[in-house]
Parts: structure tokens; sequence; C-alpha cells
């Protein structure tokens, strides 16, 4: 029963640094109908800059991760107007593929900047474990924050769409760019905010991931990165509520395969249960239908 | 011009086949062949350069960017050090060079082959085990001489039968030695000195499985375990896809109440295994093999973690013999570091090849494969004394046989255990 819970706790933290980077992927794909490959570099990108401003910096933890965020969001809006702007009107795979050309130069310049050698994040989420059933279930203090973050980042974004001015202008470029415009809707600065909080986010979860896992190379950030896609597909892109469900399920699925069937299937058995809910539900678990118009 | 191109391809058959003749298992004649056959056997478009100027061509590819940059870097240098004391010494002369494969197969062979248009006479080999097991295939194809520092596949070598199948996957590439355990002496050795020295009474084994090195060393512990009675009660694994998160394996180690915990993987892994265990206070003995080595030197690693961490390795930096203080004394002084296995293991390549090519009366004008004839022979009858060994011999399998020693880090450095 602990191994159990102790199980489901490890799933439960790892889905919800995979919810986190879900939710930038799913903002993005939502708003601007685009795959951001490169979403999972930013991830890394907002690592370093943490990294060196609590290591070689020793500033205090909270203003590196202001620090990253805010970089973070720079770079965003400089990737969305150099590489996808341009390319607004061309066909969704010439955008796909400049997404994978920006995630290949951010992996890149990284290992030209920082090098390629390991580096280990500092922990600065401290505190004791959480202990539970007389020491025999730790919950770690870093796990907790992660959740907690997660959650509150899920429902600030669920609020942010759905109430403010800003957010209903971004639902209305998803749902016709044409007709946002002519409504008198600025398309290309939406677009810009949209990228900005995708990035903040990814800087967040760049944190977030390397307090958990603190390996940090210039390709830390594509494994988590492809994961979270297949997380916000699992739970339907585009949908925000999805992105979290889909990352929380994802990590769950991902650390049960491992610990109940076998370690070295995990992965194959996470993507078989992504492939059977797409053929039952091609639009993943909360994903909108969408009626095709005849 | 029907004619003009049968008489060409003719002429490329030709130099094909004088230049097999020329490989492996021709005699090593002295510094007599005029002819510079092309070094290629296959590759004729892009013919090595004859070897010109006094100097030997020495060449090797390694990780020196990436994340077993460590390593690489480490080989690199060790090797400079050793071919600048034999420049120093005036007679033999040794150009060395070194190029980056990133700890890729591919990038590893493309290395090789900007080595090979080099000129390069004899090989250092790849330092990390999946890159080596393809450039040793192309330069066992291509009669150059291949001696590893630290490349420790069975497959780098070929020929030896897998333990599980009882078949020979890879066939002996006769070209190819190496300086290090070879991966099955690694594992079999861990083993029995775990039962030795009584160090667990549960073992828990995490391994690679993607991952030649880690799978090879993984079989053959397996194997000796099971020989010596061994209570091994947990073996997981990972992949270079989930080398991040270890709840699994270690919850799994944690409640099948393992004292002492194997891990024949690179340091990258174990740095964060380590971590994770701290977080979820599980503290059993660890036990690592040579990958183990340059966890130390990662940046920003809280090395009270590897507290206590015991590991197989063939070179101890804290040696009080003379050649190795003074090597880890130059080693300082340049590179501004401690020494670790593979740095030694290159130095002792670059050596034992110098003294193949004096016993063996070589010279700088010889043909690389010629050169291999020479050096195979040279290296299958002799004993060499290195920093890594003493009394080092070969035979024609190319694995090396020299005994492990057990070390132990304590306070942040390796100390050996005996």
């Amino acid at each position: 029963m602990v191994t159990f819970l102790t199980n489901l706790i490890n799933g439960i933290s790892l889905g919800s640094v995979y919810a986190i980077i879900a939710l930038g992927y799913t903002m993005v794909y939502g708003i601007a109908k685009m795959l951001n490959f490169a979403h999972g570099d930013v991830i890394m990108v907002g690592a370093y800059i943490c990294f060196f401003a609590v290591s070689t910096y020793e500033l205090p933890p909270l203003l590196g991760v202001i620090l990253a965020m805010a970089v973070c969001t720079a770079l965003g809006i400089v990737i969305e107007r150099l590489a996808y702007k341009p390319l607004r009107q061309a066909p969704s795979l010439a955008v796909l593929i400049t997404a994978i050309g920006v995630s290949y130069f951010l992996q890149n310049g990284a290992q030209l900047l920082w090098s390629s050698n390991n580096k280990m994040f500092p922990t600065f989420i401290k505190g004791d474990a959480l202990v539970l059933f007389d020491g025999q279930l730790h919950v770690s203090r870093t796990t907790l924050v992660t959740v907690i973050v997660c959650v509150v980042i899920m429902l600030v974004l669920t609020w942010f769409t759905g109430q403010t001015k800003m957010g209903k202008a971004m639902r209305a470029c998803s749902e016709d760019k044409g007709a946002a415009q002519l409504m008198g809707i600025n398309v290309d600065t939406t677009i810009s905010v949209t990228f900005a909080i995708g990035s903040a986010l990814a800087a967040i979860a760049g944190v977030l991931y390397m307090s958990s896992y603190p390996i940090l190379v210039p390709t830390t950030g594509s494994m988590p990165g492809i994961k979270a896609f297949t997380a916000a597909v699992f739970g339907g892109i585009g949908s925000i509520p999805g992105a979290f469900l889909g990352g929380l399920l994802l990590g769950i699925i991902e650390i049960f395969a491992g610990a109940y069937i076998s370690t070295q299937l995990a992965n194959a058995i996470v993507f078989a249960v992504l492939i059977v809910v797409l053929l039952v539900k091609p639009t993943g678990l909360l994903g909108k239908q969408i009626r095709e118009k005849v | 011009m029907m004619k003009k191109s049968r008489f060409l391809s003719l002429a490329l058959t030709g130099a094909l086949c004088l230049s097999l003749l020329a490989g492996c298992g021709s005699s090593g004649g002295g510094g007599a062949a005029s002819t510079p056959a092309p070094n290629g056997g296959g590759d004729v478009s892009t013919p090595a350069p004859a070897p010109a100027g006094d100097a030997f061509k020495i060449g090797g590819v390694g990780p020196l960017t990436g994340g077993a940059a460590i390593y690489g870097n480490a080989a690199a240098n060790g090797a400079r050090i050793a071919a600048d004391e034999i420049n120093a010494l005036g007679g033999i002369q040794i150009d060395l060079r070194y190029e980056d494969d990133a700890h890729d197969a591919e990038k590893s062979v493309n290395a090789y082959n900007t080595l090979k248009g080099w000129g390069m006479q004899i090989f250092l080999g790849s330092v990390t085990s999946t890159p080596g097991v393809a450039t040793s295939s192309e330069a066992n194809r291509d009669k150059i001489f291949y001696l590893t520092p630290s490349a420790s596949s069975t497959d780098v070598l070929g020929g030896v039968s897998n333990p599980l199948t009882g078949t020979v996957d890879v066939q002996r590439k006769e070209c190819v030695y190496q300086m290090c355990f070879v991966d099955p002496n690694q594992g079999s050795a861990s083993a029995q000195y775990i039962a030795d020295q009584n160090l667990g009474s549960s073992i828990a084994v995490i391994y690679k499985n993607d991952d030649v090195y880690s799978t090879g060393v993984y079989n053959s512990f397996a194997a000796k375990a099971e020989e010596l009675k061994l209570n091994v009660v947990s073996v997981t694994t990972f992949t270079e896809d989930t080398k991040t998160d270890f709840s699994v394996q270690l919850n799994d180690a944690k409640a099948q109440g393992a004292d002492l915990v194997f891990l024949p993987m690179y340091y990258d892994a174990a740095a964060l295994i380590f971590t994770q265990a701290n977080a979820m206070d599980y503290a059993p003995k660890w036990f690592g093999i040579d990958g183990m080595d340059g966890i130390l030197g990662v940046e920003g690693f809280d090395t009270s973690l590897a507290e206590g961490v015991m590991l197989l390795t063939p070179f101890n930096a804290d040696a009080e013999d003379e050649a190795t203080r003074s090597f880890v004394s130059k080693y300082q002084e340049k590179y501004g570091e401690i020494p670790n296995q593979f740095a030694a293991d290159a130095y002792d390549c670059v050596y034992a090849i110098y003294n193949a090519l004096v016993a063996g009366n070589a010279t700088p004008d010889m043909n690389a494969a010629n050169l291999s004839s020479l050096l195979i022979e040279q290296f299958n009858s002799m004993t060499f004394d290195g920093l890594t060994g003493e009394g080092m011999t070969w035979d024609v399998t190319g694995a090396v046989s020299k005994s492990p020693k057990g070390m132990v880090i304590q306070n942040g450095a390796y100390v050996g255990m005996d």
C-alpha cells in the first residue's frame, strides 16, 4: 500500500512537470494554431539563466526565477517575431519545420555559450519532506511545490483566457483570425502575448523540472518537451484543463508502468495508452469535437 | 569511352586488391615500404596522403564536448602529456591529433574520416563504447591499428560470444586492442569483489539497457553473481530517454531491502540517482565501475552525496609510485585538475604504442597497414608496465590482462580500498 502511494506521488510529481510544459504547448497551439517545438528548448534556456543567476551570481532563488521568466519572455517574443511571424500565411508544415530549426538553434547556441558539460542544478526548494504513515511515506518539498504551482498556473490561465479582455481576444483569434481582425483585435499583438505567457511558463517549468531532476545540459529540454507535447495531445490539444489532466495521467502511467510491469517497457506502454486514447477519442480526453463543414 | 571506364574500374579493383593484401595479414617489413599504398581498404576516392615528415601521425576521437566530455578531454589530455614526453626524448616523434565526437557514433565515424584524410597512421580509437563499436569496424576495414584507452564493450573488439545466447554477434576485428578492461571482466570482477569483501547481503542493480557498455557489464555481473550465489533482489533498467526519473528503480530497490546497489553506468545518471536516493532517505552502499569515474567533476555536484561510493578502476591518482606521481603533477600543472582513469589509460596507450614501435624498429614513413601488422605482432608478445597496471599483456582477442583496484570516495577524493 505504501509502495503504491509512493509510486502515485512520484507519478503526480513527474506528471505535474509535464503538465506545466504541456500548458505552454497547448496555449500556443490553441491560439496560434502552430506546434512550437522550440518550447522544450526555451525551458532549457530558462533553467540555464536561473542556474547562472543562483550559482554564479549568487542571487536569491526567487530573483533567479523572475530573471529566467523575463529572459524567456523576451526570447519567446523575439522567436515569434523573427521566425514565425513572417510565416503567418505560409502552410503549417513550413512553420513546423521552422520550429524544429529554432529548437536546434537554441540547443546548439546553448552548447556554444555554456558548453555541454553537465551542470548540477542547485536545490533551493529546501525544507523537510512531509512524512506520513509513521515515516514510511515521504513527500518531498519539491514535489509539493511543483504540484501546487501547477494547479495555480492552470487555474490562473483558465481565468485569464475566460475572463480578461486579452484572454477573450486570444479566444477570438483562435476561432477565426480574419474575423477577429475585423472586430478590431490586433492579431499580431495577441499572438505575441501568447508566446510571452507560454515562454514565461516555460521558465517556471524549467526551474521546477531541474529541481526534481537536477542535471542540466543543452539537450535537457528536448525529452520533457516531447513528453509534454504527448501530454497535451493526450488531454486534447488547445484545452488548458486537458493539458493539466494529460500531463498528470502521463506521469502516473509512466511511473506505474515502470513499477508494476517493467522498467524496460515503461515508455512503450505510455505511448500505447496514447494510441488507444486517440483511437477512441481522436481529439484527446478533453478536446473539443470539431465539426467539419461540408 | 566504354573501354576507358572499364580500364579505370580494373585499375581501381587492382588498387583495392593490393591495399587489401597489404593489410593486417602481411608481415611487418622494416622501413622499406616505398610505395605509398592507399590507406583505405574501400575508400578509393579519398586516398590518404603518403605519410610525410618524420613523425608518426597518431589520431584519436572522443567526446570533447557533450555529456561524456569529462572522459574525452581526460583521454586527450593524458595522451598529449605522453606524446610531449616522448617527443622531448628526441627519438621517435609523435604528431598527436584529437577530434570531437560528442559521444555519438555517427560523429565519431566522421571524425575518424577526418583523421584518415589527415594521414593518420595509428589510431587511439574512440574513448566511449557506443562510438567505439562503429569506429573500430571502420579502422579494422582500413587496416589501421586501433588501441582504445577506454571503449570497453566486447563489440569494440569483436569475436566474443554473448553470454546469454552463446553466439558470436560481431566478428573479431584483428587490428583492434583495448587498454581498459573489457566489460565482462568489469562485471565479473565487480561481482567477485562484492562477494570476497562481503559488501552486501541483498543486491540491487540499475543499468541502462540501450547502452552496450552498461548491458555488457550487467550480463557478466549477473552470470558471475549467480555462480557466487550473491543475493540479487532487484534488477531495473532505464534508457537514454528516461534517464531523469529514477524513483521507480530506487523504490523497488528500497522495497526489496537492498543494502548494496550496483550501478554499471556513466556518472551523469549516477549523479541523479544519488540525489534522488538522498531525497527519499535511501542510503545503501553504492558500487560503480569505471564510468563512475568523473562524478566528482560535475559542476555544482554536492560531493557529499557520493561519499562512500565504491568503484573498481585500474588507476589510483593517490598511488605513491614515481610514475603516477610524476603524471599526476604534470597533469595538475597543465590542466588544473586531478587526472582520472581515462587520462591514465590514454597516457598508457601512447606509451604502449611507443614501446611497440621502438621494439619493432618502425619508421614514420611506413604506411598504416604495415604499421598495423607490426604493432599487432608486438602487442601479442610484449609486456607493458604503465600507470594502470604492471605486467600488462595482450593476446589475439585484443583484450588486456591486468588487475583492477578497488577505490572508495572519501571526503570528495578517490582513495584506494585495500
